[in-house]
């Protein structure tokens, strides 16, 4: 899982977990105003380790250990960034964003369009299966926003992009959930530029051009994808793996000019089939793209079913690079 | 208590003008709707008007308010215009919100004013954020929050009283205990009989006071507020009162007996205030008469301002959903 999609200029590997570390780091030193909330972040450094020696450096204010109340935090937070602070929420697992959901949806979301205020803030979802966390510490919970408006929502899948991405996320005015895959947190590495840069939001990126079949995808399944066309290059069908980055506001501009070229689609996600993101690309394709397509959009998703915890079942569960091969086979016999 | 040693004349006086332009401009609302002009619902502070004046007139210029939509007078106070309500409530362009939400959803930063949602308590824990943001740079504000007795059921009512008391933040939380949520009476939204009682439970002082007595709602105010600026943390301020109208106006809350409305028209704030200033020597009948005058012309200017307003186009529903990079510049 080694990708560098910038030029190196420091020659040691990073993780994905070190990435997102380095941005908060750097984004707090370059700005005053940037401070972290969230549990157990301060003197634990945070479930993952992300804040690990954070308070020393930055103090107990700007690292701040929050009571367990997601809600109240996320509160709290809309409430700094009214004020001009630009708070980084942690949410110890991104299933715990459930019991935030009001304040995100009704309450951060609404609140430019309703008068005016801008709420710059950051809410970091640590996501995903296949880390054997059962049905409260695997959930993919990115479609429950994805139908707010209001949101942006931000997925990398590099170290590269995890960090610029939640730099980009910092400076946004707006409220950015920041789902960052707890599969890669260890697993993705690269190396990274010495200099300051950004991820731009909205921006997707082709991981990797080929001219037969487009998989749309985010995230952990990002490599799935990549993995899958190695597979298939042998067969000689080319994917192009369309790297989502940001789920919104979609870069509809590159998702389009890929499935033009290649007049086939498949929506690749982590998350339950039903109502996903996945669904709403395939309906954008059928759309804007009707006369390019050459087969059936095809969507490789989780079951509909919460994530289950015994390997052979979240194995099941999760996408697997199989079900994209045998989605391709099917799509490059049209 | 001396009243007179406690607060000014011409504070007492100016708290007695914003509780005649409140029920002036909320009647004036009230009698649109009726009339059909108020596409939306209309939710008054009609007998409770003493709260908000009372707590809105502590506060300094900087500091700021996460009202509800039990607090007229607050809004007033903090300068948002007649004009302005009358043009939220119509839907008109020059409402605060651009006819994007309906009636108290106010919200303005340069006048400290933390827009209203419906869902009842979730300004509390903005509020604590708000006082976050003071703390975190050093500023001596304070935000002062107001919910109902049914929103202190909320669990982010409860989050937010916590996280406040934990971290000593410059907050003060008022609740307007009406004794009705719509039409749940407080028998049937909690097991006691003092909402104050809940603060106990995250080693908050708390306190009662009448909530139609503007003088004593604007003391209580004071101490806390005090007690906020100067890093002694929150406090929570009961204030016992009773909606005398509808939740809304669409609303005739036959479930409210009669003789309990009765009972507490002679507990007025306007009645009160005005027994008050007579006792002090502070104000005449004559006095009052030229207050309601203002308040009636006041009123009615911003009704012709808000009903020459222009409708927004509709297209314009599309603006707003993302705020710009130039509005937020680092």
């Amino acid at each position: 899982m080694t990708t560098a999609t910038a030029t190196p200029s420091t020659g040691r590997e990073v993780t994905y977990l070190e990435a997102i570390s380095q941005a908060l780091d750097e984004e707090m030193a370059r700005d005053e105003r940037v401070f972290l909330m969230g549990e157990d972040i301060g003197p634990y450094g945070g479930a993952f380790r992300i804040t690990e020696g954070f308070q020393k450096k930055y103090g107990e204010w700007r690292v701040l250990d929050t009571p367990l109340a997601e809600s109240g935090f996320v509160g709290a937070a809309i409430g700094a960034a009214l004020m001009g602070m630009r708070p980084v929420v942690e949410m110890q697992f991104a299933d715990f964003i459930s019991c935030a959901f009001d304040q995100i949806t009704e309450v951060a979301a609404k609140n430019h369009y309703r008068w005016g205020a801008p709420v710059p803030m950051v809410i970091r979802a640590p996501f995903g299966g296949g880390v054997h966390g059962g049905p409260f510490h695997s959930e993919c919970p990115e479609g429950w926003f994805f139908h707010s408006p209001g949101l942006k929502l931000v997925a990398p899948s590099t170290p590269y992009d995890a960090k610029g991405l939640l730099k980009a996320a910092i400076r946004d005015p707006n409220p950015v959930i920041y789902f960052e895959h707890k599969f890669l947190y260890r697993r993705a590495k690269g190396v990274l530029p010495a200099e300051d840069y950004i991820v731009p939001i909205g921006k997707a990126e082709v991981k990797r051009v080929g001219a037969d079949i487009s998989v749309v995808t985010y995230a952990a399944m990002v490599h799935l994808a990549l993995d899958a066309a190695e597979l298939l290059a042998r067969e000689g069908i080319e994917l192009e793996v369309v790297d989502l980055r940001t789920l919104i506001p979609l870069d509809t501009e590159t998702i389009f000019e890929s499935v033009r070229k290649t007049g086939k689609a498949i929506m690749l996600h982590e998350d339950n089939k039903t109502g996903g993101i996945g669904a709403e690309l395939a309906a954008l394709l059928a759309e804007e793209c009707f006369d390019c397509l050459d087969g059936p959009i095809i969507r490789v998703a989780a079951p509909d079913t919460p994530v289950p915890y015994s390997t052979p079942l979240e194995e099941f569960f999760l996408p697997k690079v199989n079900d994209i091969v045998a989605a391709a086979r099917k799509l490059a016999a049209y | 208590m001396d009243i007179s040693t406690e607060i000014k004349r011409a504070d007492l006086l100016e708290m007695y003008y914003y509780l005649r332009l409140t029920r002036t401009l909320e009647d004036r609302i009230t009698a649109l709707y009726r009339q059909g002009r108020i596409v939306g619902g209309v939710y008054t502070s009609n007998g409770m008007e003493a709260i908000s004046v009372g707590y809105a007139s502590a506060l300094e210029r900087d500091d700021v308010i996460a009202p509800f939509h039990r607090d007229m007078g607050a809004f007033l106070i903090r300068g948002i215009t007649p004009g302005e309500v009358v043009a939220q409530y119509l839907g008109k362009r020059t409402g605060p919100t651009k006819g994007k939400d309906c009636n108290v959803h106010i919200g303005d930063l340069k006048r400290g004013v933390i827009g209203f949602v419906s869902h009842l308590a979730d300004n509390l824990p903005v509020a604590t954020g708000v006082a976050l943001a003071f703390r975190l740079r050093g500023e001596s504000r304070v935000v002062v929050t107001n919910t109902g007795d049914g929103g202190t059921s909320r669990g982010d009512f409860h989050e937010a009283m916590n996280f406040a008391a934990v971290r000593k933040l410059p907050v003060v939380f008022f609740c307007n205990n009406n004794q009705y949520a719509y039409s749940t009476p407080l028998n049937l939204q909690m097991a006691i009989h003092d909402v104050m009682d809940r603060s106990k439970a995250y080693g908050m002082p708390g306190e009662i006071v009448d909530g139609n007595d503007v003088a004593a709602v604007h003391l209580a105010a004071k101490r806390a507020i005090q007690r906020a600026r100067t890093g002694e943390g929150p406090t929570f301020i009961e204030c016992k009162t009773m909606r005398m109208h509808g939740h809304s106006e669409h609303d005739s809350a036959k479930y409210v007996p009669r003789e309990l409305l009765e009972e507490w028209k002679k507990k007025d704030p306007i009645l009160k205030a005005e027994r008050l200033l007579k006792g002090l020597g502070y104000a005449d009948e004559a006095a009052f008469r030229e207050v309601g005058e203002r308040a009636a012309k006041e009123v009615e200017e911003g009704v012709a301002f808000a009903e020459r307003s222009p409708l927004p186009e509709g297209r314009e529903a599309l603006d707003g959903v993302f705020a710009s990079e130039e509005e937020s510049a680092p």
